[in-house]
């Protein structure tokens, strides 16, 4: 039995045979992501452009349509109805994110130092409203807010006060901040929460060893290590701020002088395009909110780059 | 609080892909109602009536050359934003839709409708007044056929009234004095409610007082005359603002839960309403079971020369994007033009005829009511208001302008401007929507 010296195949020069090792998994990669790629590009990108499109038109009801330009996107930027809108959500965010963060860190930092029965069902409870959908969470306190079916005028009736009216046009905003923490809180909770459970428990022991007391604790050592999480958090708020939509548009039914069709510039490119049938303008509106999110969400990214770790 | 409403609406734009793929052919398996003659042309209708499903049965039964195949798309804006959809993606609409006379010239401007004048318009111009007919034309034509009117009359509790001594008012004089009346009777209600949001009902009272808002011809769909502040108007809304801030009336926003219970349960002493308002009381909840109501002609200006008004009332339209127009204008125009149809849509769904063989029957004009003990209120109000009607023109953006004239006098009533202020500040951001829109503005 000989065996032959002579090799069949010439040694391959390794990083070639690496490299198109790589080319045939790239092509079968690309073969993997094909059907993700086909509905990113046909129900994203194509209704994207054709938005934009659609946004350097301009089609008015007595002249018909034609090519403008960024003429559109200069009324968009001096509309005062969009500013005021614009206006209005980061108020929002600048009332309702720290509320909303604010309770969902403590009841993720006490949550966390329990270890009880209670602490499970607690979680389970302050998470709850997020599973109610966000249209039956604004329909449910639409009617604890009415003056006639809610609990309010009962409540203030016991201290021989008259009711506020929370559809009023001072209160609105409170009530609306009330709906949106109530969802939401308990979702933003339990990502903290479990940023929380990942941390090594040995380095509170050694802490605890040092003399820090529980809120040293938790302000020094358990803040500090879950900022990415705290970060995407954030941004996860501040998007769906600035898209404010569905809790408005619910709450509209009662209070139409209070909630203009206008209120969040969802709202009013919603309105544009299906009341005022200004399909046009309404691309305009929406890819300019489009735009401000992501430079908004870019900047607050790039600022926070060390904290959340995307550095 | 936006992904998941984004996520459902992508859902639900895969899912309408997929049925758009499956029904690309008008098949009549998407109809509510059944078909009777297979073989006849289908004719899809949206409506929103009560108890259409009669009435289009009705209609099956009685045709053999064309059938109905009715969809309930919504009620008002909900299919008016369908509709409005379906006309910019050219695909998609009825052929014959129900619409409210008030939005039909937004929906010609945008080359929707069909001018039923060259489908046979002129047979049927006879059996309704002059004051449907006009609601429904626009210069030489007609974009609809009326189905249901809402000639305005004043519903009131007779035993509210009558409690605290208070003649029931026949002129807003006695309407004002009437409602002092009442407060200082120390009532739990009030005597009647101003919804900033009541649109269609606010342009009533104005056009009561004589204000002609629009100039409007489908003609020359480039020119629009706008005037909202005038003389009229301003009347109107003063008089009602100074109710407001004495705390004399409500400004509770109409078509609430909240304004539902109140319109029944006491809170309100009066509703002036149009003819289709008995029976939405009458599908409202938590009534006082001991309330009697009544019903008088709505209070005047001028007790010696009443105006009458109108408050809503709908109409059947033909789309541009119908396949067979001909017999989309013949379900049209013949749907609700039978006894047969209308004492379903009467009874059933209380609707006030404009179809003048039924509307000047004596059946109509002897109809009990029995939510008004008995009351004849036909013959005693709606007809009169019927007849003393005598049209309107709408705008071609009527929904922004109801929309304006929302914020407006919800800032009035907040005390943030005069009647009058509010009134001007509306004609000035409609002439500048109508310069914007490529409008001249007379």
């Amino acid at each position: 039995m000989t065996t032959s010296l002579t090799p069949t195949r010439h040694p391959r020069d390794a990083s070639s045979t690496a490299g198109r090792v790589a080319e045939r998994r790239q092509r079968f990669g690309w073969f993997f992501v094909a059907p993700f790629l086909l509905i990113f590009l046909l129900f994203l990108i194509v209704p994207l452009g054709y938005a934009f499109w659609m946004s350097l038109h301009t089609s008015t009801l007595a002249t018909g349509s034609s090519f403008t330009g960024i003429d559109n996107y200069v009324k968009a930027f001096t509309d005062p109805l969009f500013l005021e809108g614009i206006g209005r959500v980061a108020l929002f965010a600048l009332v309702m994110i720290p509320i909303q963060l604010g309770v969902a860190l403590a009841a993720a930092l006490v949550l966390d130092t329990l270890v009880t029965r209670l602490s499970k069902a607690s979680r389970l409870l302050i998470f709850a409203p997020y599973a109610v959908p966000v249209v039956i969470g604004a329909l449910m306190w639409s009617f604890l807010y009415s003056p006639r079916f809610g609990p309010a005028a009962t409540l203030f009736e016991v201290f021989g006060m008259d009711a506020p009216n929370f559809l009023s046009n001072n209160l609105l905003f409170a009530s609306l901040v009330n709906i949106v923490t109530w969802q939401w809180s308990g979702y933003y909770m339990i990502v903290i929460y479990a940023a929380l459970r990942a941390i090594n428990p040995s380095i509170y022991e050694a802490a605890r060893v040092d003399g820090a007391t529980g809120w040293q604790i938790a302000t020094r050592i358990k803040v500090p290590m879950i900022s990415s999480s705290m970060i995407m958090v954030l941004t996860f708020a501040m998007i769906g701020t600035l898209q404010f939509f569905t809790e408005p548009v619910v709450m509209r039914s009662l209070a139409q002088g209070a909630i203009d069709a206008a209120y969040t510039p969802n709202m009013y490119a919603f309105s544009l395009a299906f009341s005022y049938s200004q399909f046009n303008y309404a691309s305009t509106i929406a890819f300019s909110l489009g735009v401000l999110v992501f430079i908004g969400s870019y900047l607050f990214l790039h600022l926070t780059r060390k904290q959340s770790g995307l550095k | 609080m936006n992904t998941r409403l984004i996520a459902a609406t992508g859902f639900a734009a895969i899912g309408a892909a997929t049925l758009a793929g499956c029904s690309s052919d008008e098949s009549t398996e998407a109809c509510t109602n059944e078909i009777v003659n297979q073989d006849a042309t289908p004719v899809s209708v949206w409506a929103w009536f009560p108890a259409f499903d009669q009435v289009v049965d009705q209609f099956n039964n009685t045709h053999d050359d064309v059938q109905i195949c009715w969809t309930n798309a919504g009620q008002g804006n909900d299919e008016y934003t369908k509709f409005s959809t379906a006309i910019e993606a050219g695909s998609g609409a009825p052929d014959v839709i129900m619409l409210e006379s008030e939005v039909l010239s937004s929906f010609s401007i945008r080359d929707a409708l069909v001018d039923l004048t060259e489908y046979g318009a002129a047979e049927v111009k006879g059996d309704y007044t002059d004051g449907a007919w006009k609601d429904v034309s626009s210069g030489d034509s007609v974009f609809a056929i009326p189905v249901d009117g809402g000639p305005m009359g004043m519903l009131y509790r007779s035993d509210i009234l009558a409690e605290h001594d208070i003649p029931v008012p026949a002129t807003w004089d006695e309407f004002a004095s009437a409602a002092q009346a009442l407060k200082d009777a120390g009532a739990p209600g009030v005597l009647a409610d101003f919804p900033t949001n009541g649109r269609a009902y606010n342009q009533a009272l104005f056009a009561q007082a004589g204000s002609v808002p629009w100039v409007y011809d489908s003609a020359d769909t480039e020119t629009v005359g706008i005037n909202v502040n005038d003389e009229g108007s301003k009347k109107v809304l003063n008089f009602w603002n100074d109710l407001v801030q004495k705390d004399l009336v409500a400004t509770d926003d109409a078509f609430t839960a909240d304004y539902n219970t109140k319109l029944v349960d006491g809170s309100y002493a009066i509703y002036v309403a149009a003819a289709w308002g008995p029976g939405y009381l009458g599908g409202l909840e938590g009534a006082n079971s001991d309330a009697t109501w009544q019903v008088a002609p709505v209070p005047q200006w001028d007790a010696s020369n009443p105006v009458q008004i109108n408050w809503g009332g709908s109409t059947f339209a033909v789309t541009s994007q119908a396949d067979d127009p001909v017999a989309a204008a013949t379900v049209a125009k013949e749907v609700f033009g039978t006894e047969e149809a209308w004492k379903i849509g009467i009874e059933e769904a209380a609707l006030f005829p404009l179809w003048k063989p039924i509307l000047e029957s004596d059946y109509f004009r002897d109809l009990e009511y029995p939510f008004f003990d008995g009351q004849k209120i036909n013959e005693d109000v709606f007809l009169d208001a019927a007849a003393g009607y005598e049209g309107f023109t709408f705008s071609p953006f009527q929904n922004y302008a109801y929309d304006q004239l929302t914020e407006e006098q919800f800032a009035m009533v907040n005390g943030e401007k005069s009647a009058d202020q509010a009134l001007d500040d509306l004609q000035a951001s409609l002439e500048s929507y109508a310069t914007d829109q490529g409008f001249t503005v007379n």
